[in-house]
């Protein structure tokens, strides 16, 4: 008997939009979160835009402990975990807490604390031997990404697997990846899913610089994220979380939640091509699409809408485009595909999270969610890029792609209805 | 109709660069021999700092080991898995040739706990003592923790599933289970374990805030679990990587099955909440044993997590007697990570290792440095235990309150 896993209840922090609906609107409107840094001076940088979240952690509801005990990506996940399991409506204290398990994906975890003290013990870059007495309390807990996932185990009160994924910029696909292998291979029945970073700091921007990998159109921050645009010039840094409530079917069934949808295919691979480059060819991506596709039981042709991965470099955007035309054949030009990156940014290892969440509103509101900024073809991108607007549209299998630092390729896949085309 | 035979996950290599040998087999020497190399720390710039012994790796020359162009681009802990990964292929016999072919069906998966912490130290003084002009392209790749898989995978052209735990000490056996997995899903080859380099200044600036930390110098008793002396553990580096491989697909290619990743469970029970990891180690047992059909009697050796924090001692050894009931007293216990202190993820890696070696062996190695026993344990302490062993168990639990186990069966299991 084969278990199936529902998505009984989902959360977000986003640039733009705090929490699901805030969020969605954002998306269906079209509207873009990119803007100049404001959290720090960016002066001397290449890239000085970023997709920023107004937070607030006190008002979003975290105590005054929480916000000095967790660096913000943390503070983001408790806040979009507390959201999702309130949507759900599940009891965890009812559950058995040695079948509830989490799993979260970061990219890069505590840098902007752990560069905000290396700065104090080191005196701003003076010392090697860097002076210990310097460090603020709590350092030890930036110092390691397990931190996100246990805390939020904690919050939660879960006892079964707790797991932090980082593969890079698709450490939140994999981690609802993981999470969908915990619950149907029977480790778990509910597992708290998804991810976060808060990358906006000077050691990030400035490595993204240095491999020119970010948009350095600073006089037009809100429209500096062009995915597929030909006139696109790098991705927009961005942050935020989003977390998903995962549950094996019939156990969401026996309590009357509502369900979403659910999760039906997951996969990934390695390009073992470059760490940061991509092949034209797409060939790797298109595995992890076919794949996911196997394990969801379905044909390409059965895939509705593509959440891109589209985070507007030029070989990426080219990569993808590839991709999906290998794996879905002539179906890729009559099926939408977007990216939200347009409008909030690339927020790392969160972003595949907030991408699979983009999609069961999607799923939800019948609706596809836009490219914003997407003004001028190019001629080696040739699908149906959803342009500046949302579209209505039945929707009933979408699809979630990402690619990553260190080769990683991966797909997501989501139904609302199932039933097998094969 | 009957169903498939189930695919199991083989291990058929193993790798280690760790403090107390760069090769399986002075590690297993030194290992077997109970040597401790336990030692005051001497890498650049730690002087100073009050953590003053860890397991150093000292003789491993990474230019001998790696490539230039990978050498220039990535951190220590990297150079640790590519050389551990490099070895743990060879010795599974496994070339280019054998991949080449059918690059999806061989994968990497790593567990990490801090990344590159040497490298992003150097680069985050570059940027903040000249400027961010000065920050250099490899930043991007090296500090973050999925720097050793993506490496690994195209420097060997491994497409397979490729996957990064990051994660406390546990998740090195996470990692195991999560290759073991991706085998048993399909997946021919994973290479898969985990390395850490955790001893630069500002790693160890970080590493201070950890309440378990020992606090005592001497290098002989800094590390002393289950014992009246018990006062925190030491850090160390390096690690492991076991090619895990589909017992059958290893048994066509005429590679010899060592042993047999048979059952693992992984709980949490909360950061540093050491009584309460007691009920979590005892579930993870019962959940490793259940998945791996083993009877509490069968098992041969348990490697335990031996934190050397009284209150996480006490909780071991209870779970050990709460999920082997009887046997829990009975069983042979050791802990020899006691000689080269705690490289985070990378030690239940490495006590996985010694776990395979010790069932080719036929001797459980001791625990260096721990005398008088303070717990009603059969810790093998002194010299290295004559003993047959078919079944080894290995513990973890990490800082962050998970806990993990893992059951590995001497060669094939349920082969026909």
């Amino acid at each position: 008997m084969t278990r199936r896993v529902a998505v009984t209840g989902i959360g977000v922090v986003a640039p733009g939009g705090i929490g699901a609906p805030a969020f969605w609107d954002l998306l269906a409107d079209g509207r873009t979160a990119t803007r100049g840094i404001t959290f720090f001076d960016p002066t001397g940088l290449r890239s000085r835009i970023a997709a920023e979240c107004d937070f607030d952690p006190v008002a979003a509801g975290l105590d005054e402990e929480q916000v000095a005990r967790c660096d913000r990506y943390i503070q983001f996940a408790l806040v979009a975990g507390e959201e999702a399991v309130r949507d759900s409506g599940i009891d965890l204290a009812g559950e058995n807490p040695w079948r509830v398990a989490v799993s979260l994906g970061t990219a890069v975890g505590g840098t902007t604390r752990l560069e905000n003290d290396y700065v104090l013990v080191s005196h701003r870059g003076e010392r090697w031997d860097v002076d210990h007495h310097r460090a603020q309390p709590h350092l030890e807990r930036a110092f390691t990404p397990s931190t996100l996932a246990s805390t939020v185990a904690e919050r939660f009160g879960a006892r079964g697997p707790v797991q932090t994924v980082s593969t890079g910029c698709t450490s939140g696909l994999d981690a609802v990846g993981y999470a969908l292998h915990t619950v149907e291979e029977g480790r778990a029945d509910v597992c708290i899913a998804g991810a976060s970073d808060s990358p906006i700091s000077p050691i990030t921007m400035a490595c993204f610089d240095a491999i020119r990998a970010t948009s350095p159109n600073n006089d037009d921050p809100a429209h500096a994220s062009r995915p597929f645009d030909n006139d696109r010039d790098g991705f927009v840094m961005g942050e935020g979380s989003a977390v998903l409530v995962l549950e094996e079917l019939e156990h969401a069934r026996a309590r009357g939640a509502h369900v979403y949808c659910e999760l039906t295919g997951y996969a990934t691979f390695g390009n073992a091509y470059h760490m940061t480059g991509l092949t034209s060819e797409g060939l790797e991506m298109a595995q992890a699409i076919e794949t996911a596709l196997d394990h969801a039981r379905l044909d390409g042709s059965a895939i509705d809408y593509v959440n891109a991965h589209g985070s507007g470099t030029r070989q990426n955007d080219r990569h993808e485009t590839a991709a999906v035309k290998r794996a879905l054949g002539h179906h890729a030009y009559d099926t939408p595909m977007s990216s939200i990156k347009s409008m909030v940014g690339h927020s790392l290892g969160a972003i595949g999270a907030i991408e699979v969440v983009a999609c069961v509103l999607a799923l939800a509101h019948q609706v596809v969610p836009p490219t914003a900024n997407y003004e001028t073809p190019d001629p080696e991108c040739d699908l149906d890029y959803v342009p500046r607007a949302a579209r209505e549209r039945k929707l009933n299998s979408v699809l979630s792609v990402g690619s990553g630092f260190g080769g990683f390729q991966s797909a997501v896949i989501l139904t609302r209805q199932r039933e097998r085309t094969r | 109709m009957s169903e498939p035979p189930k695919r199991r996950a083989a291990v058929t290599g193993i790798g280690v660069v760790a403090p107390n040998g760069t090769s399986t087999e002075s590690f297993w020497k030194s290992t077997e021999e109970g040597l401790s190399v336990l030692d005051r720390i001497t890498r650049e710039g730690c002087g100073h700092l009050p953590l003053k012994v860890a397991g150093e790796v000292r003789s491993f020359d990474p230019s001998a080991a790696v490539e230039e162009r990978y050498l220039v681009q990535t951190d220590r802990y990297t150079h640790f898995a590519m050389a551990a990964a490099d070895a743990a292929l060879e010795d599974a016999r496994l070339g280019r040739a054998d991949t080449e072919g059918a690059p999806f069906s061989a994968g990497v998966v790593t567990a990490a706990g801090s990344g590159g912490g040497e490298f992003g130290q150097g680069e985050l003084q570059k940027l903040w003592s000249k400027g961010s002009r000065y920050v250099g392209p490899w930043q991007s790749i090296a500090w973050f923790y999925a720097a050793s898989t993506g490496q690994i995978s195209i420097r060997r052209g491994f497409k397979g599933p490729c996957s990064v735990v990051a994660a406390d000490e546990a998740g090195g056996l996470d990692a195991l289970a999560h290759a073991a997995r991706a085998v048993e899903r399909g997946t021919d080859v994973i290479v898969a374990g985990a390395t850490e380099a955790p001893l630069a200044p500002y790693s160890m600036v970080c590493q201070l805030g950890y309440r378990e930390l020992s606090p005592v110098d001497d290098p002989a008793r800094a590390y002393r679990p289950f014992t009246e002396g018990a006062c925190g553990f030491v850090p160390a580096e390096g690690g492991a990587m076991l090619t895990v491989e589909e017992a059958g697909a290893a048994r066509e290619r005429g590679v010899p099955v060592r042993a047999t990743l048979a059952g693992h469970a992984a709980t949490f029970t909360g950061a540093s909440r050491w009584e309460l990891s007691r009920e979590g180690l005892a579930e993870a047992i019962r959940g490793a044993l259940a998945e791996a059909g083993c009877a509490p009697e069968e098992v041969d050796v348990v490697f335990a997590d031996a934190l050397g924090v009284p209150e996480a001692d006490r909780a071991e050894a209870l779970a050990i007697a709460d999920a082997l009931g009887g046997h829990g007293r009975r069983v042979p216990v050791t802990a020899p990570k006691t000689g080269t202190g705690r490289a985070y993820c990378a030690a239940p890696v490495l006590d996985a290792v010694a776990a395979v070696l010790a069932m080719e062996h036929g001797l459980i190695p001791p625990t260096p440095n721990v005398f008088d026993i303070c717990h009603d344990l059969d810790l093998v302490t002194g010299c290295a235990r004559a003993a047959q062993v078919g079944t080894a168990l290995v513990l973890s639990r990490g800082l962050m309150g998970s806990n993990s186990a893992l059951v590995l069966r001497h060669g094939a299991v349920g082969a026909p």
